[in-house]
């Protein structure tokens, strides 16, 4: 275990959680106004039409991939009865599939961002800065599936990448996992961790706004004058009946 | 019965001239930022015409306000909660930038800095949004006074839906205006399309606002809304709308289109309502019948029985009164010369219209009669069916019926006070033609023709025991400090972002800032500009006219005072 394995593989990703739910918690407190998608379907919307629910449709389901793939142990798998192969052809067919939606998504939103005047003039530095990170991460991600199973090089990731990521939430980092990983697998894990440190502070925050209350709350909302700015005397007492429920 | 206020607006449209000082000076007061610079709160159409954004009434396209579900139940026309989740990643219908106008300005620049040539140089239009120079080919009123017809009238909605004959005569003969705001519905289609809970009505006056915070860019409400009153602002991502100008609402005075209108055809007051029967109200299977149901939703402010209701439901005694002198009650119930505008979307509308009786009186004059005598005018209302189907399929759904007895109403009214002005006898059965008294026919005339501000304007000011700091809310965005976030300032995460600075501190800064200047207006720094916000209508605030400063400005440098030697009284505006 060398100083630079500890560095990318203890340090980083501790950092980079760290920012990721302070850096949260900080713009939410800080910048309520700017958390917003910024949607730019105002200026455009024959593009985004097809880009947007490719992305983000694929963007999703690999999440979802991921939760699964790093979150449960392979002996889980196995002790329900998945064998192995069974786990990988399926992860890799439908992790190609999302992974293909999201990378014609992505395509045709860059492309979008680039060529429609209005779309890159509302471009700023941190869209710009966003979009490479986020696009080296699917890039390496999806090189990793495809070249591993087509070159056949596929380091079992199952066995390195996922026992790693979980250690480092039981506190008890392995980084010597990682070196066994595959050069494409260490590119992937640090591109994602860098997407992780940058992301509170992007217009991604987004996605932890996902609305699911809209299922459950009451079509028309209604909300009284607040009273939490106190700075005028409340009601007197014999007057409080009158106005309680406001 | 659950008694609950609601602020509303009737406007008289055969008082409106469709100067649009309205709309300029609400657009002074709101949005006159970057990123709402397509944004009208406050809009006047020419009709016939397309409306703004073009064809915005075509619900079959655009998908705006309720309909009925087979089950009979109220459904948004975008679909289920579900369906409206599963395409947020990419809004099926809303309208692009084209529908609106691309805002743009001109390269004044070249003008000054062109270098010596045989032509005069021009300044080139220049896109804002992306900074190219473009061709404007259209805007917000292109087809004023139905400039461009009668091709760009094919594509009215409303012209869509009346019979090919009456279409054509109505092009030749028939304009009149149509002045817009949010229209604050009790049924708001925009609040239950929004995906985050952003959109609320505030449930002491019924105004509907967007919680600048809590917005998230989901932009389903521009779709929800069938009026288009939601705007999305493009540099902060964020939802905007008509405020009813809750600042000036809350402290008593009138909102800043109806204080500015010339015509005087504005009115401002609260009605009660019965808040358990808004969902039935709104789901009446006819569309005709919707106009009748929202009525009966508007409760007597005079029954005790509503008035012990509204007691215990929590609204004061002041509030009651306001009620009852409430000239959106009067000309709602007690003279029933009100409509809503497109009852049919079901979103129980809350900004009514006297419709305009001008273009039957027009034409009667054209032919050669007398255009106010009663027998000639309620012949007229009825052989002109031109107009009646058309005002019909704005403010009744169709049914001509209610309009042609408004119109007869106001065409009593007409002949009544004529006779009553040359001195003549009052003719009583003009009256009773229209099922009214003379006295009530007087009255109306007096609340249409000559009521005074206060009598406009009947507006009971926000309790502070209800909320202490009330103006401090939510959308204080809408009105951003200039060089803050809302300002075209760009925080570290892209414009706008950053916290909301409260309105009290604007206000302060911008009345320190004219009280220091050394130039009493055309400020040098944009702190200082006029807030039309904070200007009761009285006297000319510092700032509003540029300085005269060829008349006044000493040999010694600027002038400092005045704007000009023969309006010596500048009067400080209030706070
Ligand atoms: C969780 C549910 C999510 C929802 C409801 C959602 C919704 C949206 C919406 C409405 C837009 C604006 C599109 C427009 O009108 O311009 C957007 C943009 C965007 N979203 Fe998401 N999103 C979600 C998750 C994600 C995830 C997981 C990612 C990536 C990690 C992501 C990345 C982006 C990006 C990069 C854009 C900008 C697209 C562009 O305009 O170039 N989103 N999202
Ligand atoms: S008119 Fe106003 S309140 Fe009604 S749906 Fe539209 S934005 Fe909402
Ligand atoms: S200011 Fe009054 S008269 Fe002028 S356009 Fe507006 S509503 Fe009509």
């Amino acid at each position: 275990m060398n100083t630079l394995e500890i560095l990318l593989w203890v340090v980083l990703p501790y950092v980079s959680l760290a920012v990721f739910v302070v850096g949260h918690y900080w713009r939410y407190r800080y910048d309520k106004f700017g958390w917003t998608t910024r949607s730019s379907q105002l200026y455009e919307s024959r593009l985004l039409r097809w880009g947007s629910p490719l992305f983000h449709f694929g963007i999703l389901f690999a999440l979802a991939g991921h939760v699964l793939g790093l979150g449960i142990p392979a002996s889980w798998t196995e002790a329900v009865g998945i064998s192995e192969h069974a786990y990988h052809v399926v992860a890799v067919a439908t992790g190609a599939l999302a992974g293909f939606g999201t990378i014609v998504g992505l395509g045709i939103l860059l492309y979008r961002r680039r060529t429609v005047g209005p779309v890159f003039s509302a471009t700023t530095r941190n869209d710009k800065l966003m979009y490479l990170v986020l696009t080296a991460t699917i890039l390496f991600g999806l090189s990793n599936t495809v070249l591993g199973n087509i070159i056949g090089q596929a380091s079992d990731y199952r066995e390195t990448v996922s026992p790693w990521f979980r250690s480092i939430f039981y506190f008890q980092p392995k980084p010597e996992l990682m070196d066994e990983a595959g050069l494409g697998y260490q590119l992937h894990a640090l591109s994602a961790f860098l997407l992780f440190a940058i992301w509170p502070f992007t217009r991604l925050v987004h996605v932890f706004s996902a609305p699911l209350g809209y299922f459950t709350r009451p079509y028309i909302v209604y909300r009284s004058r607040d009273v939490r700015l106190g700075s005028r005397a409340s009601a007197r007492g014999w007057d409080k009946e009158k106005v309680s429920r406001r | 019965m659950r008694v609950m206020a609601q602020m509303g607006m009737v406007m008289n449209l055969d008082k409106c001239i469709g100067c649009h000082t309205c709309s300029v000076t609400c657009k002074q007061a709101w949005t006159n930022r970057t990123g709402v610079e397509y944004v009208w709160f406050n809009n006047v159409e020419t009709r016939p015409g397309q409306g703004y954004p073009r064809t915005y009434e075509d619900q079959e396209k655009w998908k705006g306000g309720w309909e009925l579900g087979r089950n009979g139940r109220l459904k948004l026309r975008t679909g289920s909660r579900l369906k409206r989740l599963m395409t947020i990643f990419s809004n099926p219908v809303q309208p692009s930038i084209n529908e609106y106008y691309e805002p743009w300005t001109y390269d004044y620049e070249t003008l000054t800095n062109a270098p010596l040539q045989e032509h005069t140089p021009v300044a080139q239009p220049r896109s804002l949004l992306s900074d190219k120079p473009m061709k404007v080919e259209w805007s917000a009123n292109w087809d004023d006074n139905l400039g461009g017809a009668p091709e760009l009238l094919e594509n009215d909605p409303v012209l869509k839906k009346i019979s090919a004959e009456v279409k054509e005569k109505f092009e030749q003969t028939y304009m009149f205006y149509l002045p817009r705001i949010c229209e604050h519905c009790i049924n708001p289609s925009c609040a239950a399309s929004c995906p985050s809970g952003a959109i609320y009505k505030r449930a002491e006056d019924g105004i509907v606002l967007v919680d600048q915070d809590r917005c998230r860019g989901w932009r389903m409400c521009v779709t929800g809304c069938p009026y288009k009153k939601i705007y999305f602002n493009h540099r902060t991502g964020k939802a905007e709308k008509c405020t009813f100008c809750y600042p000036r609402v809350e402290v008593g005075i009138p909102t800043v289109c109806s204080e500015t209108c010339v015509g005087r055809l504005r009115y401002i007051g609260i009605v009660l309502y019965d808040a358990d029967r808004v969902l039935e109200a709104a789901a009446t299977p006819d569309p005709q019948d919707l106009y009748e149901a929202q009525r009966s939703l508007v409760l007597d402010p005079n029954d005790p029985e509503v008035i012990a209701a509204a007691r215990r439901d929590g609204i004061s005694e002041d509030w009651i009164e306001a009620a009852q002198r409430s000239p959106i009650y009067a000309l709602i119930h007690t003279y029933g010369v009100a409509l809503p505008l497109h009852p049919e979307y079901r979103t129980m509308p809350m900004v009514w219209y006297i419709p305009p009786l001008s273009p039957v009186v027009d034409a009667l004059t054209e032919t050669g009669h007398d255009g106010e005598a009663a027998g000639n005018l309620f012949g007229a209302i009825e052989s002109l069916r031109i107009p009646v189907e058309y005002l019909a399929e704005l403010f009744t759904a169709g049914d001509t019926q209610r309009v042609d007895g408004v119109l007869r109403r106001l065409a009593a009214m007409r002949s009544y006070m004529r006779d009553l002005n040359l001195g003549r006898e009052a003719d009583e059965s003009i009256a009773t033609a229209v099922g009214m008294t003379g006295q009530g026919i007087e009255d109306m005339h007096r609340l249409l023709a000559v009521a005074k501000y206060d009598e406009r304007y009947v507006i009971p000011t926000a309790h502070s025991e209800q909320g202490p700091g009330q103006e401090e809310l939510d959308t204080g965005c809408s009105l951003d400090y200039d060089d803050g976030p809302g300002m075209g300032g760009w925080g570290p995460f892209g414009e706008s972002s950053g916290g909301v600075t409260p309105i009290a501190v604007e206000n302060f800064h911008m009345l320190a800032g004219r009280q220091r200047s050394d130039t009493a207006a055309a400020p040098a720094t944009k702190e200082q500009r006029v807030n039309l916000l904070n200007w009761d209508g009285k006297g000319a605030p510092e700032g509003l006219f540029p300085p005269r400063d060829d008349l006044t400005a000493g040999p010694d440098g600027p002038d400092d005072g005045g704007v000009g030697p023969d309006s010596p009284a500048v009067v400080e505006p209030k706070p």
